[in-house]
């Protein structure tokens, strides 16, 4: 036995990890956006689009992963551009960042609650148009929200499963991400020391992960309160 | 004129219909709190919007509900010093004083609003480490530094202790007396009203009660929008000497008035406000009292109230001069209109926060 990863349980874990960043970073901008609306807007129709975020963490995975794959079929109303995703690390990454996605809005969400409205009318008096106020008020004061919902998010896509193998299937090199690779190892006599290994590989990113996000917001705590 | 309101919002159980027009210097909402004047400044500065009616500033129109105009806060040009001051916590106390300046019509130099508020110490800090005065003393400064066309002030001392307030008071006289620019004060306090204000506006339940001068209002006996206690008179004075024993003595309109020593050199102007329940009232000769200041003159008016304290309204050279007596002591002194008494007022009656510029 090497301490080594094999190449296959390497291929893996390097997939893991591509397809986890792009489903965070690609899904960053509109968790945003609609963290932003549902916590300071009200609009018809609100409840529907927090139901509709949330409904991934409900429904079994492999409810959501058939649903993608129905809507992006071949036959589906996105088969447009259901080939950027079937079958690829793409559609992997889909998979994780839907799945992934009520983790970050919400985190998000509390966050943009937590700051007093006030202080962007007060900075609206002071000349600003709303979106510098944004930019310079509230996108700093929720930055360790942000910063908690994407570490959330990255570890849920890096944990995917259920949705992702039944959208994209369990394809070596492409869509054989860690989980489903340790799943495979499970299957064939004689995998469970490269499964041990990705298990331990995985609570370790896991780990590093969110001590990475905890001393980030720490400090940026510690500026806030002005020391 | 400077600032003109005339708005109305309905709400249930509150109906707000306010309507005044503020000349320059300092205009003073004056009220109890849910008298509804935190909702007259927010619609001025378009945090709030009413109803219906108009608000024009210098002759530009910020708000009128038949016109469909309504401008943005951000394009009102107001500076808004607020109750709590909100700073913005992640900035410095120089990022916070430059926040406004990006989009002001003109840039303002830095160095000498910091030097006036005396926060040049504390630039490189965050709000997380200022103390309640200088957190408003920055406040002040990131309003000014937006060039505004008016400030507004809501209660911005409400949240301070009175040593505090005592720091923040002459940086508003200041304010009023060598800027140019008007302000829209909120306060709910007699004693900073009689200090600041060059025009009053008395606010009850939602309407304006009475509008004029601070003398005038404040020495009319129908106003008292926060109650009996805060009812007293304000009298323009000059400082005429200081003397060794630790008192100023004031000349108001020819008679002496001694107080407790008054920074300021001999001549300058003082406006002292004299709080109703402060004064004893005498007829006929007082004889002798330890009390120094005696302001002869004449019942102009009698007001019961409610309760057993009447009251009484007495010209005297100095100005106009309210004092709150019982019922019971009125009749057995045949108080009537017309007669001749004399007002008494103990030195240290004369309280610090009563007297300003």
């Amino acid at each position: 036995m090497t301490f080594w990863l094999g190449p296959e349980a390497q291929a893996a874990l390097w997939l893991s990890l591509k397809v986890s960043f792009w489903a965070t970073v690609a899904s960053l901008p509109l968790g945003l956006f609609v963290a932003h609306a549902l916590a300071r807007w009200s609009f018809p129709g609100k409840q529907v689009l927090n139901g509709m975020v949330l409904l991934p963490l409900i429904l079994p995975p492999v409810v959501t992963g058939y649903l993608l794959l129905l809507a992006l079929g071949p036959q589906g109303p996105l088969g447009t551009i259901g080939t950027l995703f079937a079958f690829r690390w793409t559609g992997a990454a889909l998979a994780a960042g839907v799945m992934a996605f009520p983790l970050m809005v919400r985190a998000i969400r509390l966050s943009i609650e937590a700051v007093d409205p006030k202080l962007e009318d007060a900075a609206r008096t002071l000349g600003a148009p709303r979106a510098w106020v944004f930019v310079t008020v509230t996108l700093p004061l929720i930055l360790p929200g942000i910063l908690t919902g994407a570490v959330l998010a990255f570890a849920k896509a890096m944990g995917e499963f259920g949705a992702t193998i039944t959208f994209v299937s369990n394809i070596p090199g492409e869509t054989r991400t860690l989980p489903t690779a340790i799943y495979t190892f499970l299957q064939v006599p004689g995998g469970e020391v490269e499964a041990l290994k990705l298990v331990a590989v995985s609570v370790g990113v896991a780990m590093g992960a969110l001590l990475v996000s905890e001393w980030l917001s720490a400090r940026v705590a510690r500026r806030i309160a002005g020391r | 004129m400077s600032l003109s309101v005339h708005i109305r919002r309905d709400r249930p159980g509150f109906t707000l219909d306010i309507g005044f027009d503020a000349p320059g210097g300092l205009t003073v909402l004056f009220g109890r709190s849910g008298s509804g004047k935190t909702s007259v400044i927010d619609a001025v500065a378009g945090l709030a919007r009413p109803d219906a009616g108009r608000i024009v500033l210098q002759g530009r129109v910020l708000f009128d509900s038949a016109a469909r105009e309504d401008l943005p806060p951000e394009r009102r040009g107001l500076g808004y010093i607020f109750q709590e001051g909100r700073l913005f916590p992640h900035m410095t106390v120089r990022q916070n004083l430059g926040y406004g300046r990006r989009f002001a019509a003109r840039r303002m130099d830095l160095s000498p609003v910091v030097e006036m508020l005396g926060i040049g110490h504390l630039l490189d800090r965050r709000p997380g480490a200022l103390s309640g005065g200088e957190k408003q003393r920055v406040a002040i400064g990131r309003a000014l530094l937006s060039d505004p066309r008016m400030l507004l002030a809501d209660e911005p001392m409400a949240a301070l202790d009175a040593a505090r307030k005592a720091e923040i008071l002459p940086y508003f006289e200041r304010l009023r007396d060598e800027t140019d620019v008007p302000i829209l004060y909120v306060s709910h306090d007699a004693a900073e009203v009689a200090r600041l204000a060059t025009t009053v506006v008395a606010v009850e339940d939602g309407r304006v009660a009475r509008i004029g001068p601070a003398a005038e209002v404040l020495g009319d006996p129908g106003v008292a929008p926060t109650g009996v206690r805060a009812i007293g008179a304000v009298i323009e004075t000059r400082i005429a000497a200081h003397h060794p024993d630790g008192l100023t003595e004031l000349d108001a309109g020819g008679v002496p008035l001694f107080l407790p020593h008054v920074d300021r050199p001999a001549g300058s102007p003082l406006r002292v406000r004299i709080a109703a329940h402060e004064v004893v009232l005498a007829r006929g000769d007082p004889g002798v009292l330890s009390a120094l200041n005696r302001l002869p003159g004449t019942i102009s008016a009698l007001r019961e109230g409610e309760g057993p304290g009447m009251i009484v309204t007495l010209d005297t050279p100095a100005g106009r001069l309210l004092v709150r007596v019982t019922r019971r002591s009125a009749q057995a002194m045949g108080l009537e209109v017309g007669q001749p008494c004399t007002g008494i007022v103990k030195t240290v009656a004369l309280a610090r926060e009563d007297v300003g510029g």
